[in-house]
């Protein structure tokens, strides 16, 4: 490639020179313009704020995002970015990042953009475990277009497209993504910057597609979806934060656990009732999906206490890793003779 | 003993069921002919289904073959000999020969039960009903058999299917192709399967002798190899062209190539031919769908890379929202649409030139961009380069519009000198454009914005589907700007008329009436054009590659004529645009039969007019 600056084998993700960047660097200084009090912009400046840990310099990262409230994201970046077409952004990022493995490409969207007219190439972009990092801004609703109902909307929801209330079941967005095979599956929650910042950092050290959901408020047609979540009276009952090999277990004391039950689906139960040692340790690298898939559906819509955290991630072949090395070196070596061979192959003739 | 006959040129159609591998003894013989330098144009005909009926007349594949001591330019009207492997293939074909062709059959075919398949109540061959022809029976699968016997590992089920090496050998003989380029693909392709290998050189050999031997064929026929211009040459179908065409211009320009496709007829065939690739740096990825591969296409583009996509109209519906994108992004980018009979899913396999009108405006809002037809399989090759050359030089996207007749027809491709290749330069952009700032929308000359690539320092930008204001490419309602931006975006593409050949014209002295085609109507209206000459009619024709901008002469071109027929497999979309473009009445031959063009038809439409 003619251009001077970049160093192609890095990988995708995590650099390794020790510039220092600040939030400033990844800020472009563009007039934000959602509504105020919009959790887009606490996932925003949690991005901002995270992205120097990387090491990477703002021209090596990418955001690619589709239509939607959070698909304005793009222009608030001092990264590359590109603002595309509606649900659309997984598929830009796959021809961005298997096309340059030295960049750090990040794909957003709300659920209306990733699930509902973007889903086929979220579910492909999570089964091929391109490397790119997608993050749903989940807030149950058609924020842009002024309050319809989206694939994550609950049950009977009354919206402006359902009068009567939503007919449709919602998706479950973890369960999708674990069904179509994602190596690595979180969620998070806008209001929790912490959280938040530590999903973004595990999901950037992950090698290959990385699926975070994180609940973002949209104060103006469904506020407070996740209040209970992160409200002083009701987090402590309402969040499960899940941790790598430790017992999952919650409430104020503790004093509220996770078991699984002998079919393999998972249960709330009292500590008390069952004993700490009956409690299910979280393993977020087991092979088998099944157990991250049971989590996933402890509730819905935080209809019941929710956990929050790394559900999955495990390492497999990322897409396009195995022939890195042959299509680099073919670039490098084939110049004119090897066209002029190619042009020439099978059984030619010579006219005088 | 057999005696020899001059011919100036010959149509061969061999045709069978589609298991009897038509297509592959249709392939090597083109590639013999090719090799002994006739010049030559094929058509293999595939069933619609992948798995017809055997023995029906739904489940025959062919393969023709125009060649020819001269250039010559389509796969021929009709045959003067037919291959018929079985009845079917002798009843869906018989109707197109003329009185004194030869017929072949494959008599051992001939069963009971093959003609009730087929739909005969008699056996033709014994009814009288082919007295006009000069029908010639050989017991094919019986040679075959015999000729393979005592071959170890080989089943007689194996020996039988050897049978159209049988009718390769025949015809071989008949018109004294070179032994050595079949065998030699024959030893090849069977390297690792010993014993077949053996039997289907038997085969080959067998038809060979036959012809030689017996007194059943009584002529051979004698074709010289044509006058070509001087140079190297190798057998290309469109296919094939257009992949080396994105190859080259991949090497030439240093832009490694990402293919984005989603399996579609008659498209597929571009992505497996680019799949194989991988030493030259092609990266394929089969998207999930005919959106995601434009967008993979364009997501490349932004990285710096040739992004590609092809498919077929179906396709291009689904493109269109992406490609809308990639103008207002102003990217490079490439989408090969291989055309298709439609409406909807329409005739996949047959051939039809009717998505001009899609391409040029088949997108929402004012959307405009280069158009590149093809016009013939090996022109194909210079079509790909050239939309490469177009989307790179002016940062937009490029369709190039093929079809399922160009795409699978071959002829022979005289292969140019790398060094007279296009010239195709990226020029990324290294810095700042205007003092300390970078501005993403500063255009050139050309009207071309910078290609500003991730990893280049101090660049960063963001752009998007939204409109920009001019210049720094921020998002922008401002009313004056939406009007300026969209006539830059128009004028930028309108600025290619100044760099592209202008519209040639094959004139003739006393010529009031002019042909005008584009895509793979060129055969067809050159041919035709060229027997009304001979028989001393006053014609002139010319040809579109690029169907926007049109050529800055074209006006010029068509008013100069007292009348302009265009001819187009269509409902008329090249002459409405000409109409509508240069206030002239011109006059339209269209064909919606899912077949191209004769060179007669055209022909006749001439004849008519003068
Ligand atoms: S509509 Fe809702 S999601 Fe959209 S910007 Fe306003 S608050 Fe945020």
């Amino acid at each position: 490639m003619a251009v001077n600056t970049h160093n192609h084998m890095s990988g995708n993700g995590s650099g390794s020179d020790a510039a220092t960047f600040t939030k400033q660097d990844f800020a472009s200084g563009e007039e934000t313009r959602w509504c105020p009090g919009c959790g887009d912009y606490a996932v925003l400046a949690a991005v901002q704020e995270f992205l120097p840990e990387l090491g990477l310099p703002p021209e090596r990262v990418v955001f690619l995002t589709g239509i939607g409230c959070a698909g304005r994201f793009a222009y608030y970046m001092n990264t590359y970015g590109i603002h595309g077409i509606h649900g659309r952004a997984p598929a830009l990022a796959t021809g961005l990042a298997i096309s340059r493995p030295d960049l750090s490409v990040w794909a957003l969207g709300g659920d209306g953009d990733m699930l509902s007219i973007g889903g086929n190439h979220l579910i492909h972009a999570l089964r091929r475990n391109m490397p790119i990092k997608i993050l749903v801004l989940n807030n149950q609703v058609y924020g842009l277009t002024k309050g319809q109902a989206s694939p994550t909307s609950a049950f009977g929801k009354v919206t402006k497209s359902t009068p009567f209330g939503s007919e449709d079941q919602p998706f479950n967005p973890l369960a999708l993504a674990l069904g179509a095979g994602a190596s690595f599956v979180a969620r998070t929650v806008d209001r929790d910057r912490r959280h938040l910042t530590q999903v973004l950092r595990a999901a950037a050290e992950h090698p290959g597609a990385a699926f975070i959901e994180i609940y973002q408020n949209c104060p103006i047609f469904n506020d407070e979806a996740y209040a209970v979540l992160t409200d002083k009276d009701t987090k402590d009952a309402f969040q499960i934060r899940l941790e790598h090999g430790q017992p999952i277990r919650f409430g104020a004391d503790g004093e509220r656990g996770v078991v699984q039950r002998p079919d393999g689906s998972v249960a709330i139960v009292e500590v008390a009732d069952v004993g700490e040692q009956d409690l299910l340790v979280h393993d977020a690298h087991c092979a088998d999906p099944s157990r991250a898939f049971a989590l996933a559906h402890l509730s819905q819509n935080v209809s019941a206490p929710t956990p929050v955290g790394v559900f999955r991630s495990v390492v497999r072949p990322v897409h396009g890793e195995s022939s890195q090395a042959e299509l680099q070196a073919a670039h490098e070596t084939v110049g004119p003779a090897e066209l002029d061979a190619l042009l020439h192959a099978g059984a030619t003739w010579t006219v005088n | 003993m057999s005696r020899t006959v001059d011919k100036d040129r010959v149509v061969i159609r061999i045709a069978g069921d589609s298991g009897d591998g038509m297509q592959l003894a249709g392939g090597r013989f083109a590639e013999a002919t090719a090799v002994f330098g006739n010049d030559l144009v094929t058509a293999p005909d595939y069933p619609a289904e992948v798995r017809a009926p055997t023995g029906t007349v739904r489940g025959v594949s062919a393969f023709q073959i125009h060649f020819a001591s001269r250039d010559i330019l389509t796969p021929g009207d009709t045959p003067n000999v037919l291959v018929a492997m079985n009845p079917a293939a002798l009843k869906s074909n018989v109707d197109t020969l003329e009185s004194g062709s030869t017929i072949v059959v494959n008599d051992d075919a001939f069963t009971k039960r093959n003609l009730v398949k087929a739909g005969y109540d008699s056996n033709p061959l014994e009814d009288g009903s082919l007295t006009e022809f000069q029908v010639h029976r050989l017991p094919m699968t019986s040679m075959t058999v015999r000729a393979t016997e005592g071959i170890e590992g080989v089943s007689s089920r194996d020996a039988a299917r050897a049978k159209n090496l049988f009718a390769l050998g025949v015809l071989s003989w008949m018109y004294g192709r070179p032994l050595p380029v079949t065998e030699e693909w024959i030893e090849q392709k069977f390297a690792k399967h010993g014993p077949i290998l053996t039997a289907n050189l038997a085969a080959f050999h067998a038809g060979y002798n036959f012809g030689e031997t017996t007194e059943l064929l009584d002529v051979q026929y004698r074709v010289k190899p044509a006058a070509l211009p001087a140079g190297t040459y190798r057998n290309v179908d469109g296919t094939t062209a257009t992949a080396l065409g994105l190859i080259a211009a991949s090497v030439t320009s240093g832009l490694p190539m990402l293919f984005a496709s989603y399996p579609i007829t008659p498209a597929s065939e571009l992505l497996h031919e680019l799949a194989r690739q991988r030493r030259f740096g092609v990266r394929v990825i089969q998207a999930e769908d005919e959106i995601a591969a434009a967008n993979m296409a364009l997501g490349a583009a932004f990285g710096g890379q040739l992004g590609v996509t092809a498919t077929s109209g179906p396709g291009m519906d689904l493109k269109a929202e992406t490609i809308g994108l990639a103008v207002a992004l102003e990217l490079p980018m490439v989408i090969i649409d291989v055309q298709r009979a439609g409406p909807s899913t329409g005739m996949p396999t047959k051939p039809e030139s009717s998505d001009l009108m899609m391409a040029l405006y088949g997108r929402h809002g004012e959307s405009p961009l280069p158009v590149v037809a093809a016009a013939t399989p090996a022109h194909c090759f210079d079509a790909a380069l050239e939309a490469v050359r177009l989307a790179v030089d002016y940062r937009t996207p490029v369709i190039l519009l093929s079809d399922a007749f160009l795409a699978n027809s071959s002829e022979p491709w005289l292969i140019p000198n790398i060094d007279e290749l296009p010239r195709i330069d990226p020029r990324f952009a290294q810095g700042p454009n205007l003092d300390d700032d970078f501005l993403p929308y500063l255009r050139d000359e050309r009207l071309a914005r910078p290609w500003a690539i991730p990893g280049t320092i101090g660049l960063g930008h963001r752009i998007g589907g939204l409109e920009k204001e001019d210049g720094t490419g921020n998002i922008s309602y401002e009313p004056e700007n939406h009007a300026r931006m969209t006539s830059l975006r128009a004028e930028k593409v309108e600025g290619i008329a100044q760099d592209i050949a202008p519209l040639e014209v094959d004139h003739e002295d006393g010529a009031e009436l002019l042909v005008l085609g584009w895509g793979s109507s060129y055969g067809p209206i050159k041919a035709g054009v060229r027997r009304v000459r001979d028989r001393g009619g006053k014609v002139a024709c010319a040809h579109l590659f690029h169907l926007n901008p049109l050529p800055a002469n074209t006006g010029e071109v068509l008013r100069s004529y007292r009348r302009v027929l265009v001819a187009e497999t269509n409902m008329g979309q090249l002459s409405r645009l000409v109409r509508a473009e240069f206030l002239i009445g011109a006059e339209s031959f269209t064909k919606l039969e899912g077949e191209p063009m004769l060179a007669a038809e055209i022909e006749h439409e001439i004849l008519e007019r003068l």
